[in-house]
């Protein structure tokens, strides 16, 4: 079996705990998609409910309220890897609950 | 891309590499491979990582079937770009495009076998609405896949999950389809390292 645990917890420490441009409130508070200020929740809300619907004036209005480009590009990333992750835990305890009724 | 740094902000030696893939391609650089060498000591390289074991790791599922998972994923999030590299990558790998054609427009009449098809269900209601419960499970359970399978096709969700809403977010140019053969043959050859 694939087993991508090690590589995930890599990936999730560096992004939220490692160094960055944002500040790592900024980047957690983007991962969980809670305690964001406009503009930013709602660019941050669209990445990770809907992607589909980011505009250029989202991104441009988050360049507006003062953050830089790598900024942007690092709580973004955190808002898509932590939206990933609610659905991978979800799924994974549904998979145990699943399993041990058996 | 809706960041300039994603075009033009990459190191010295990853722009000589970016040329170098243009030559050999002849083909612009693919937006995912210049999101993935932006500061990959950021995301990319650990990304690269995540997504190699969830897609080309030892597992019961086909590298085929694998490729077939992503580009659903991609669907229900309507991530043109990656709609279209996996489907291509999945096409390749099984050589039976009217099969991934199928899977993609009506996965219940698709010829697939039935654990396959219970998983893309799964994963499917799992991407849209963010959350499956026990009984959905089960039903993939019922359908006669393992666990461990199971697993690997949520590894491969979660992949596609991030990448998709990052495509979608900095606007990832969708080429045509000569670029998407060009990437689909590279995807295979070499995986996601």
């Amino acid at each position: 079996m694939t087993n991508i645990g090690q590589q995930r917890k890599a990936l999730t420490e560096r992004i939220l705990d490692g160094a960055g441009t944002a500040s790592q409130s900024e980047r957690q508070a983007a991962f969980e998609n809670i305690g964001l200020a406009e503009p930013v929740k709602a660019l941050i809300q669209k990445v990770a409910t809907q992607a589909t619907a980011v505009t250029d004036r989202d991104i441009a209005a988050a360049r507006a309220s003062g953050l830089t480009e790598d900024q942007i590009f690092e709580i973004v990333i955190c808002a898509a890897v932590g939206q990933s992750t609610r659905q991978y835990d979800s799924a994974r305890a549904a998979l145990d609950a699943a399993i041990s009724k058996e | 891309m809706r960041l300039a740094i994603l075009d033009k902000g990459h190191s010295f030696g990853t722009k000589a590499l970016f040329a170098f893939i243009r030559l050999v391609t002849r083909q612009p650089t693919a937006e995912i491979i210049k999101l993935i060498g932006y500061r990959p000591d950021f995301f990319g390289a650990y990304m690269k990582k995540v997504t190699h074991e969830a897609m080309r790791g030892s597992s019961a599922w086909s590298v085929g079937d694998r490729e077939l998972m992503a580009a659903l994923v991609s669907r229900v999030n309507a991530c043109e770009f990656c709609i279209k590299a996996h489907t291509a990558v999945a096409v390749r790998a099984y050589g039976d495009e009217p099969k991934v054609a199928a899977v993609l427009s009506d996965l219940e009449a698709a010829p697939i076998s039935e654990p396959l098809r219970a998983t893309l269900r799964m994963l499917g209601k799992l991407t849209r609405e963010q959350t499956v419960g026990a009984d959905d499970m089960r039903s993939v359970l019922a359908a006669g896949v393992p666990p461990q399978q199971i697993e690997d096709a949520l590894a491969v969700c979660f992949a596609f999950n991030t990448i998709n809403r990052l495509a979608e977010t900095f606007a990832f140019a969708v080429p045509g389809p000569k670029a998407f053969e060009a990437g689909a043959k590279f995807l295979l050859a070499h995986g996601y390292r």
